[in-house]
């Protein structure tokens, strides 16, 4: 019940503060901030209170109330660890994205406030919901508010990156909801029991050629929102277009459900289906992290280049994702929840800037160092996180990712890990032209206050724990996790279950051609790929 | 007719009555708010009627009609809907200078026509409802005849439909001349012989399907729509879009199930055609507008591409689909165009996008109002147009209709644009100052009436979105005893 709380009080603190905007002007904010930090507080309550499991089942809560019994849909949320981690960055950031707003957003300001607590409401639902219809239903309802805060509060060209924004997402859903249904009418047609609940559809066997065409269909609506290169030209125009909120929103935690859907529905439903794909998949990835980086370096628009760090960044969640391995994955949830808070906090330093310069241009900057030195230290403590400095989150993140998907292809990662050194170029270049070099506005420029120290301040913080002392996230991930590579480890097992026998040997090389227990170096699951890298 | 045979009929008992009523009463004197209050109950009275048919398993009327759960519930949709129409007519009216009293017969006999459409079972009576919807519908659309685009809406419609239901005539008269009944079901008996359809049958299904196609304005018959969508007074286009072609598409099924059309691969083909044009033609050229009446109308066509893409489904599924989408459909159309006739004014109706600029500023009730019915015509969630649009894509899919599936969800894209351009614009700051409503309100008791009505329309937009299950037992257990 008290996942539908979290659901229910943001989506009720959003009505409340649109209502509240009548009486008084700054009335929505405290009550969207009250709404916010009560589903954190209850966030960390559960996560102190329940220690994750190490065996057995990974989920922690399971919530299920029929909704539509006649189509077998129903109301069914469920927490693991994986889920716990992605709601904690989302209230974060969601409070973060509430104080952000305080002086930024001075017109409809309950408006905007009910379109933050739902957009964080969608997310909410998209990262608990068990049943593939309400999944679908929220992908949808947290797309809704995004386009109104994008349309309403961005910048000048906000009604271009809006659509854009909507119409890619909307598209790939879309594409998401037919292979739903098709899977949907498979499985029942197997057993004769209609239903989108998670659990029973994980059981559905499907024809190699229906898994793929249903794969595909997922993975459009993930790879989009990602984003993955060749569908990611949504991502400059919008964050770059939303007010900061907006952005730190889009960064930190719309591109997350993209990771976490893959993670969650990709992975398990369609386990041959991905292993096929994964080349290809990996691929993308690489091509991602090194085009975005190269875009990143050339921006002149802050924003711009922090958007396409991101597609960079993205670039390795997907090269994880299809490692299958408990090392790539771990890297994975890492770097969603340090991406997250990166750039996310670069995001947030491109809005202190544009409120005291009015521009997002790199060439109009410099020389702020001297200025404002404590602005200048925390954009540096985010930069290097960027960058991957050890000591910081993003280290941890790409280094697991890099560790796993060795195991799984070489070369790419070999190419994976040049974008570590394009990372640096363009990120050393952020500081460069905004806080060296010399100065080219003649603006008063006030360092930090206190509000915005508040704001940074837990976020350097969490990025340091992250970097520091990362096993208390990585064991809460571990168990769901290992349930999410469950259908590519059981060979492994079976393996190391059955006698060496001549009949069982067999079965043994079967299991290593088909899977990618990836253990042992010599094992390479995906041999052909060597031809197609570049 | 025996006593149970005028039970069965009290709706349309009901209604004829209040026609007569109506027309003596404005013998006597005309009084606007006399009329209004009229037909609105003879609604009611005409929908409660049906309480007593809620279990009326099959019975018919030989020969020509049928009452039974599939009817009813089409009946009850169309008095419902005509309910609300008339709701929103009265403050619409009410602003203008013409004699409005005949607006309320009219849209009665209209009404009337609609509901002995769905419940028809032989030639006679489907052409009979029909031409009583017209006729009615050619006065309606030509209401207020001051203005210049009436007259052409309403010309163009009388020739058009004319045309049309000499199509149809002559189709009737083919199938007549090949199997020798006017029955649905002695025309299904008599070709479940063939096992490929004689020339002569085809043909006379081809020249019905031209006929019904106009009604549907299906592609390619839909080049009146939008010039009489546009010309037409908003509250009567909001009928033509959902009364008039729901009734149409009711008999097009109820005939399709009995004969089982879906057995002929020709049949199967041209509707698939039709489909998929009807899809793509209406959204692609809905981008090209900047008239809301007219994006509504080429909206109309694409949306009823994709109910026939549910209907060639041709199975149980397939028919609570398109009833379920119906409901959605009427739900949003009707509070889409009663939001164009809220605003609309004196001398025209608020139908440029220029109207909409602002809005939300202006007007926020009313705006969150439309944008409610646009994103339930996109299928956006929390509406019922989404849940509408899941079920027909569920219909197809179950019967493996790929293409007309995948063509539904590219649609659906093609298709947000138009709607969420409309949504921007009402969304745009205002330009400087924020100005007030350059209109003059309505008197108080009017706007009451406009407003209260947009607000269950939207209640009940969401209310289907998020609970769903409610409805579907209402359709499942009413159609489960209908269709064969």
């Amino acid at each position: 019940m008290i996942l539908v709380w979290l659901i229910a009080i943001l989506m009720a603190g959003g009505v409340l503060a649109w209502i509240s905007g009548k009486v008084n002007r700054t009335l929505p904010r405290w009550i969207a901030l009250a709404a916010v930090l009560a589903v954190f507080g209850m966030m960390l309550y559960l996560w102190l209170s329940n220690p994750i499991p190490v065996l057995g089942s990974a989920w922690l809560i399971q919530f299920d109330q029929p909704w539509i019994p006649q189509w077998g849909i129903s109301f069914s949320l469920a927490l693991d660890g994986l889920s716990l981690l992605m709601l904690l960055l989302t209230f974060f950031l969601g409070l973060l994205a509430v104080l952000i707003s305080w002086r930024e957003i001075q017109n409809k300001v309950a408006f905007f406030h009910f379109n933050l607590l739902w957009v964080l409401a969608g997310i909410t639902g998209v990262f608990l919901t068990m049943d593939l219809f309400l999944f679908y239903f929220f992908w949808e309802v947290m797309l809704i508010p995004m386009y109104f805060i994008i349309g309403i509060w961005g910048h000048e060209n906000r009604r271009y990156a809006a659509y854009k924004f909507f119409l890619f997402t909307q598209a790939s859903g879309l594409l998401m909801l037919l292979a739903i249904l098709g899977l949907y009418f498979i499985h029942g047609s197997q057993t004769g029991v209609y239903t989108f609940s998670y659990f029973e559809l994980l059981n559905t066997t499907l024809a190699p050629e229906a898994a793929r065409l249903l794969m595909f269909g997922f993975l459009a609506a993930f790879l989009v929102k990602l984003p993955v290169v060749p569908f990611h030209s949504w991502l400059p125009d919008a964050h770059s277009e939303a007010p900061t909120a907006g952005s730190v929103i889009l960064a930190g935690l719309l591109l997350k459900t993209g990771a976490y859907g893959l993670l969650r529905f990709v992975l398990p439903l369609f386990p041959t289906a991905t292993v096929e794909f994964a080349p290809w998949a990996m691929l993308l990835g690489v091509i991602g992290i090194i085009y975005g980086a190269i875009l990143a370096f050339s921006q002149t628009d802050l924003k711009r280049l922090v958007a396409y760090t991101s597609v960079s960044h993205m670039g390795f969640v997907i090269l994880g994702v299809f490692a299958f391995n408990e090392w790539a994955l771990q890297g994975v949830v890492m770097q969603m929840i340090t991406h997250g808070l990166s750039t996310g906090a670069l995001f947030i330093i491109a809005g202190f800037l544009y409120e005291r310069l009015h521009t997002r241009d790199l060439r109009q900057m410099g020389g702020f160092w001297t200025t404002a030195p404590k602005m200048g230290v925390i954009a540096l403590v985010f930069v290097m996180a960027s960058l991957g400095l050890p000591g910081l989150g993003n280290f941890i993140a790409e280094f697991l990712t890099l560790v796993g998907s060795w195991q799984a292809n070489n070369w790419l990662t070999v190419f994976a890990t040049i974008g570590l050194v394009m990372a640096t170029i363009y990120s050393l270049r952020i500081m460069q032209k905004i806080f060296f070099e010399s100065y080219q506005l003649e603006v008063s420029f006030p360092d930090l206050n206190a509000r915005e120290m508040l704001i940074t301040i837990p976020m350097v913080a969490m990025i340091l724990w992250l970097g520091l002392y990362p096993q208390p996230f990585l064991e809460t991930a571990r168990p769901s996790i290992q349930e999410q590579l469950q259908a590519y480890t059981k060979p492994v097992s079976e393996r190391e279950e059955l006698p060496l026998k001549p009949e069982n040997m067999a079965h043994v090389l079967e299991s290593k051609t088909e899977a990618s227990p990836a253990k042992p170096e010599d094992v390479k699951p995906f041999p052909n790929l060597q031809i197609k890298t570049p | 007719m025996t006593l149970t045979d005028f039970q069965h009929l009290m709706p349309l008992l009901i209604l004829t009555f209040a026609v007569l009523v109506s027309m003596l009463v404005i013998a006597v004197g005309r009084n606007h708010k006399i009329m209004y209050v009229i037909t609105a109950l003879s609604f009611m009275a005409a929908f409660a009627s049906l309480y007593e048919l809620r279990n009326v398993g099959r019975y018919t009327i030989e020969p020509l009609l049928v009452v039974d759960g599939f009817g009813v519930f089409y009946i009850g949709m169309m008095l419902l809907t005509a309910l609300l129409i008339s709701m929103l007519s009265y403050a619409y009216f009410e602003q203008r200078e013409e004699r409005k009293e005949e607006f309320y017969i009219l849209l009665l006999l209209a009404t009337i026509g609609a509901c002995v459409l769905v419940i028809s079972k032989h030639f006679a009576s489907l052409f009979l409802g029909l031409e009583i919807l017209s006729v009615a519908l050619y006065a309606l659309i030509a209401y207020l005849r001051k203005r210049e685009r009436s007259d052409e809406a309403g010309i163009k419609y009388l020739i058009l439909a004319a045309f049309s239901s000499a199509f149809l005539l002559f189709g009737m008269a083919l199938v007549y001349a090949s199997t020798g009944t006017m029955e649905f079901a002695g025309i299904a008996t008599a070709i479940a012989n063939f096992t490929e359809l004689p020339h002569l049958l085809l043909t006379g299904f081809g020249l019905m399907i031209v006929g019904i196609g106009f009604k549907l304005s299906v592609v390619p018959f839909h080049m009146w729509a939008p010039d009489v969508y546009e010309g037409a007074p908003a509250p009567v286009t909001a009928f033509i879009a959902t009364v008039s072609k729901g009734a149409v598409l009711g008999v097009l099924i109820r005939f399709f199930m009995e004969v089982d059309g879906f057995r002929y691969p020709t049949l199967v083909l041209i509707f698939t055609i039709v489909a998929i044009a009807s899809m793509l033609a209406g959204n692609l050229l809905a981008l090209l507008q900047r008239n809301v009446k007219r994006i509504l109308a080429y909206s109309s066509i694409a949306h009823l591409g994709y109910l026939l893409v549910a209907f060639l489904a041709g199975n149980q599924m397939g028919v609570q689909a398109v009833t379920f989408y119906l409901v959605a459909y009427f739900i949003t159309t009707v509070g889409a165009f009663g939001v164009v006739a809220m605003l609309s004014d004196m001398d025209r109706d608020a139908e440029q996008l220029e109207d909409y600029r602002a809005l939300l500023w202006r007007r926020p009730w009313t705006a969150a109002v439309f944008t409610a019915m646009l994103l339930s015509l996109a299928g956006i969630p929390l509406t019922a147009g989404f849940v509408g649009k899941f079920y027909l894509l569920a219909a197809g899919i179950n019967t493996q209709l790929w293409l007309l599936v995948v063509m539904l969800a590219l649609n659906s894209v093609i298709g947000l644009f138009y709607y969420i351009r409309i949504v921007a614009v009402m969304f745009q700051q205002p330009e400087g100052e924020a100005e007030a409503d350059p209109r003059g309100r309505l008197r108080p008791s009017i706007y009451v009436a406009s407003v209260g009505t947009l607000a269950v329309l939207a209640l009940l937009l969401v209310y289907i979105g998020i609970y769903p299950s409610g409805l579907l037992q209402i359709i499942q257990s009413m159609l489960a005893t209908a269709t064969p």
